[in-house]
C-alpha cells in the first residue's frame, strides 16, 4: 500500500510550501514534490501602470529583498529610457545591492539555518530556532543580529529606511550619499568583517559533524548561472550572465539579459504556483539548473576580494573547482558576505558616490527592456514592454527561486530517498529535508516570517487518501 | 450689518454675514474633516465630511454649505458624527483602489490625512476593485481614476481660475468619472492649456507629473488660493 508523507508548512523559509513525500508500497521514497502553494498576481496587475511606478510596485513583491526587486525594475526602467545612468547612481545602486546581500546572507544564515547547523538537524525542535540558538550561543546570534542591522543601515541610509525603499528609479536614484553616512558605513566595516570571517570559521569546523547531509544534500549534477563582471569576477548588479555545466565548462558567457529568452525557458507544473525556468539548450527538464550563492560562486573566476578569494580557494580544494552539494550554499552565502564587505570597503573610497548628479530625465525611447540584478538568492529577471506613452503591456518576472524549482525538488527527493527507508522518519528526517530547502534560502511569498514559530506538520496517508498516522510539533 | 452671534461646540462665536459656517468653525480654530472644499474655488457639498449637527434642525448640514445665522448651536465633533465621517473615508477607499505604499502622492495626500484623522483603521465594506485606466496621454501629467474621489476640485479650479473648462464629470455613480473635454484621451485636448492648476487642486495622487514615483508627488492645494488672491490685489 503507498504512503503520502506531507511535510505543510514548511518552516523557516520565506513564504508558504509544502512537502509531499510518496511512499511505494515497500516504504521506500516513490517520489517528492516542493509544491509552493501561493499566488500573487504581479505580472497581472502591474499591466496598465505606468512604467515609472514599478520599482515601488515590484520591491512590495518581498520584504527580504525588496532591494533586488527595485534594482531590477528600476534597471528595466533605465532600458526604457534608453539612458546611460550617471556614474554615482550605478555605484550607489551597487553599494545599495551589497547592503542587501549582507542582510538577507545573515538572516538566512545565522536567523533561519544557524539553529539546525549549530543545535543540530535532531535537536528538540522546541529549542530549534533562533531563541534557542540566542539561548545555546548568544554571542554568535548577536553577531548574526549586527551583520543584518549593518546591511539594513546601509539600505536605510541611501534609501531612507530599511524595508521598501522606493529609492531606485528608472533614470537613476532618487538620493545621494552625504559624507558623514559614507564614514558611517566605513567606521562599521573592519567589526562587520570580523564577525564574517568568524562565522566562516565556525562553519567550517562543523564539516566532520555534518559529513552525511553534504553528501546527501542535493548533490547532483546541474547547470550554474550566475552573473559576472570584467575577468569573470564575481558581480551581483551590472554585469552579463554567464551559464557553466557541472564540470565548469562555460556553455553560455557573456549574455546581455534582453536575450534571456533566448537562453531560458520556463515549464510549468500544474501542482505548484511555481515555474520551472530551463536552460533551452538542453530541454526540459534536462536543462535544470541553480541560481544563487552556490551557482554565483562556481561561475566567477574570482571574488575580486582578497579574503574572499582565499576561502573560495579554500572551498574548492576541499570540494572540487564546481562545487556540487546544496549544503554548501551555507558556505557560498559566507564567502559572499565576505566579498561584498571588502567591496564595500573598497567603494567607499570612491568620491564619485558623493556626487549630486544622480537621475538622467527621458521620455520612452524603447519599448522593451529587461532588468537583472542578482538578488542574494540568485539572478532576477525584470522584462517589461510598454506602449507608445510608458503604460506596462506586458511583464515577465523569474524570480531566483523559481530558477531553483527543479533543484530543490530533486533536493528534497534525495534526501527523502537517503534517509527514509520501509516507511520509517522521526522528526529529524524530516528537518533535514526541510533544511535541504532551506539551503536554497527559498523566498517563496516574499514576506517576513515568524521564525521558527510556525508548527509543522507531517501527514501520513495511504493510497486511497486516508490518514494513517500524523506527527505535529 | 450686524455680525452674527453663534454657538460652536459650547463656545460663543461672532461671525461676519454671509460667511459659511465651515469659515466660523474655523475662525474659532476648530479643525474638521474637509475634501472637496478648497480655499480659493466654490464650494459644492459634495463630500459630505465637513457635516455638522444643528439644534433645532434633524438633519447634518455640510458646514461648507451652510451660511451662518443668529443664534445658531452647531455641534462639530459629536460620535454621530465621527461614525459618519469615518464611514465616508472607509466607502471611498472602498469605491477605487487606493494603495498608499506605491501611490506617488503617500505621505502628501489629503485622503490618506483624512484616513488617519478619523482614526480609520481598516475598511469595514467589500471593495468594488473597479477596472480604473491611467491616462497618461498628455505630455507632462497623468490622471489614474483609481485615485480619484471625485471631489471635483479640477473641474472647479480649471473652469473658475483658469477658465477653460478642460475637465467635467461624466457617468452616473460609481461609474462617474473626471473626463477631459469630450472625454477623450488628455494628450489629445484641445482647450488643455497645460497649466497645471488640476494637478495644484488634486487632493490626492489622481492627477500627477508624469515620471514621479512613490511619494514624490508634492501637495500644493494651497496655491489656488494663492492664484486666487493675487489676482484680487492686482485687479
Amino acid at each position: 500500500m503507498g504512503q503520502r508523507i506531507v511535510i505543510d508548512p514548511v518552516t523557516r523559509i520565506e513564504g508558504h510550501a509544502k512537502i509531499s513525500i510518496h511512499l511505494d508500497e515497500a516504504g521506500n521514497v516513490a517520489e517528492t514534490r516542493f509544491h509552493v502553494t501561493e499566488f500573487r498576481g504581479f505580472e497581472r496587475f502591474c499591466i496598465g501602470r505606468p512604467f515609472w511606478e514599478m520599482p515601488g510596485i515590484t520591491a512590495r513583491i518581498c520584504g527580504i529583498c525588496p532591494v533586488s526587486h527595485l534594482l531590477a525594475s528600476a534597471r528595466a526602467g533605465d532600458g526604457l529610457l534608453a539612458v546611460l545612468i550617471p556614474p554615482a547612481a550605478e555605484k550607489l545602486r551597487r553599494l545599495m545591492n551589497l547592503g542587501q546581500i549582507i542582510q538577507s546572507h545573515a538572516l538566512s544564515f545565522f536567523h533561519l539555518s544557524g539553529p539546525d547547523l549549530m543545535l543540530g538537524f535532531d535537536s528538540d525542535p522546541a529549542q530549534r530556532n533562533l531563541f534557542g540558538l540566542i539561548a545555546a550561543d548568544p554571542n554568535l546570534a548577536r553577531n548574526g543580529i549586527r551583520l543584518r542591522q549593518f546591511g539594513q543601515e546601509v539600505i536605510e541610509i541611501l534609501g531612507g529606511r530599511k524595508i521598501h525603499p522606493a529609492w531606485a528609479v528608472p533614470g537613476g536614484v532618487r538620493n545621494g550619499l552625504s559624507v558623514s553616512s559614507r564614514d558611517q558605513i566605513r567606521a562599521k566595516l573592519p567589526e562587520m568583517l570580523a564577525i564574517a570571517l568568524d562565522a566562516m570559521g565556525r562553519l567550517k569546523q562543523l564539516t566532520e559533524r555534518y559529513q552525511r547531509e553534504i553528501e546527501t544534500f542535493g548533490v547532483f549534477p546541474s547547470l550554474y548561472m550566475g552573473m559576472v563582471g570584467p575577468g569573470g569576477r564575481w558581480m551581483h548588479y551590472g554585469g552579463k550572465l554567464r551559464v557553466i555545466d557541472h564540470t565548469g565548462k562555460i556553455l553560455i558567457d557573456e549574455l546581455d539579459p534582453i536575450d534571456y529568452q533566448d537562453v531560458i525557458g520556463e515549464a510549468v507544473e500544474p501542482w505548484s504556483y511555481l515555474k520551472f525556468p530551463y536552460i533551452r539548450a538542453l530541454g526540459y527538464p534536462k536543462g535544470m539548473y541553480r541560481v544563487g550563492p552556490l551557482a554565483r560562486i562556481n561561475v566567477c573566476a574570482t571574488m575580486g576580494a582578497p579574503r574572499a578569494d582565499t576561502e573560495l580557494r579554500e572551498l574548492r580544494e576541499q570540494a572540487g573547482p564546481v562545487i556540487e552539494g546544496s549544503f554548501y550554499y551555507h558556505h557560498a552565502r559566507l564567502i559572499e558576505i565576505i566579498a561584498a564587505l571588502e567591496r564595500m570597503e573598497m567603494l567607499v573610497e570612491d568620491d564619485d558616490l558623493l556626487s549630486h548628479e544622480l537621475r538622467a530625465d527621458a521620455g520612452v525611447n524603447r519599448r522593451e527592456a529587461v532588468g537583472v540584478s542578482e538578488a542574494p538568492r540568485g539572478t532576477l529577471f525584470h522584462h517589461y514592454k510598454v506602449d507608445e506613452k510608458g503604460l506596462i503591456t506586458d511583464v515577465n518576472l523569474i524570480i531566483a527561486t523559481g530558477q531553483n524549482n527543479l533543484a530543490i525538488n530533486r533536493t528534497v527527493g534525495q534526501i527523502a530517498q537517503s534517509y527514509i527507508r520501509n516507511g520509517q522518519f522521526d522528526q529529524g528526517i524530516l528537518n533535514r529535508i526541510e533544511a535541504g530547502v532551506r539551503a536554497y534560502d527559498p523566498c517563496l511569498s516574499c514576506s517576513t516570517h515568524a521564525v521558527g514559530q510556525m508548527a509543522m506538520e507531517v501527514e501520513l496517508y495511504d493510497a486511497r487518501g486516508v490518514l494513517v498516522s500524523r506527527i505535529s510539533r | 450689518m450686524a455680525a452674527k452671534t453663534l454657538t460652536i461646540d459650547g463656545h460663543l462665536v461672532s461671525a461676519r454675514p454671509g460667511e459659511t459656517l465651515l469659515a466660523a468653525i474655523r475662525e474659532a480654530g476648530i479643525t474638521i474633516p474637509t475634501l472637496c472644499h478648497l480655499d480659493g474655488l466654490s464650494d459644492v457639498g459634495a463630500c459630505r465630511l465637513c457635516l455638522v449637527e444643528i439644534e433645532g434642525q434633524r438633519r447634518l448640514q455640510p458646514a461648507c454649505m451652510t451660511m451662518v445665522s443668529e443664534g445658531m448651536v452647531v455641534h462639530t465633533n459629536t460620535p454621530r458624527l465621527q461614525a459618519y465621517r469615518r464611514q465616508i473615508i472607509e466607502l471611498l477607499f472602498a469605491e477605487r483602489n487606493h494603495v498608499c505604499a506605491v501611490c506617488v502622492a503617500s505621505g502628501n495626500c489629503e485622503l490618506q490625512r483624512l484616513a488617519g484623522m478619523v482614526g480609520m483603521d481598516h475598511v469595514r465594506y467589500e471593495y468594488l476593485s473597479p477596472d480604473c485606466p491611467v491616462d497618461i496621454s498628455h505630455a507632462r501629467f497623468g490622471i489614474d481614476h483609481n485615485r480619484c474621489v471625485l471631489c471635483t476640485r479640477c473641474v472647479r479650479a480649471c473652469d473658475e481660475i483658469e477658465g477653460v473648462h478642460t475637465w467635467d464629470v461624466a457617468g452616473r455613480g460609481v461609474d462617474a468619472r473626471v473626463i477631459t473635454d469630450m472625454n477623450q484621451p488628455w494628450g489629445t485636448s484641445t482647450t488643455c492649456t497645460s497649466c497645471g492648476k488640476c494637478l495644484l487642486a488634486c487632493p490626492t495622487g489622481a492627477i500627477f507629473p508624469r515620471g514621479v514615483t512613490v511619494g514624490e508627488r508634492p501637495h500644493a492645494s494651497e496655491r489656488i488660493a494663492l492664484i486666487v488672491d493675487a489676482r484680487k490685489q492686482r485687479w
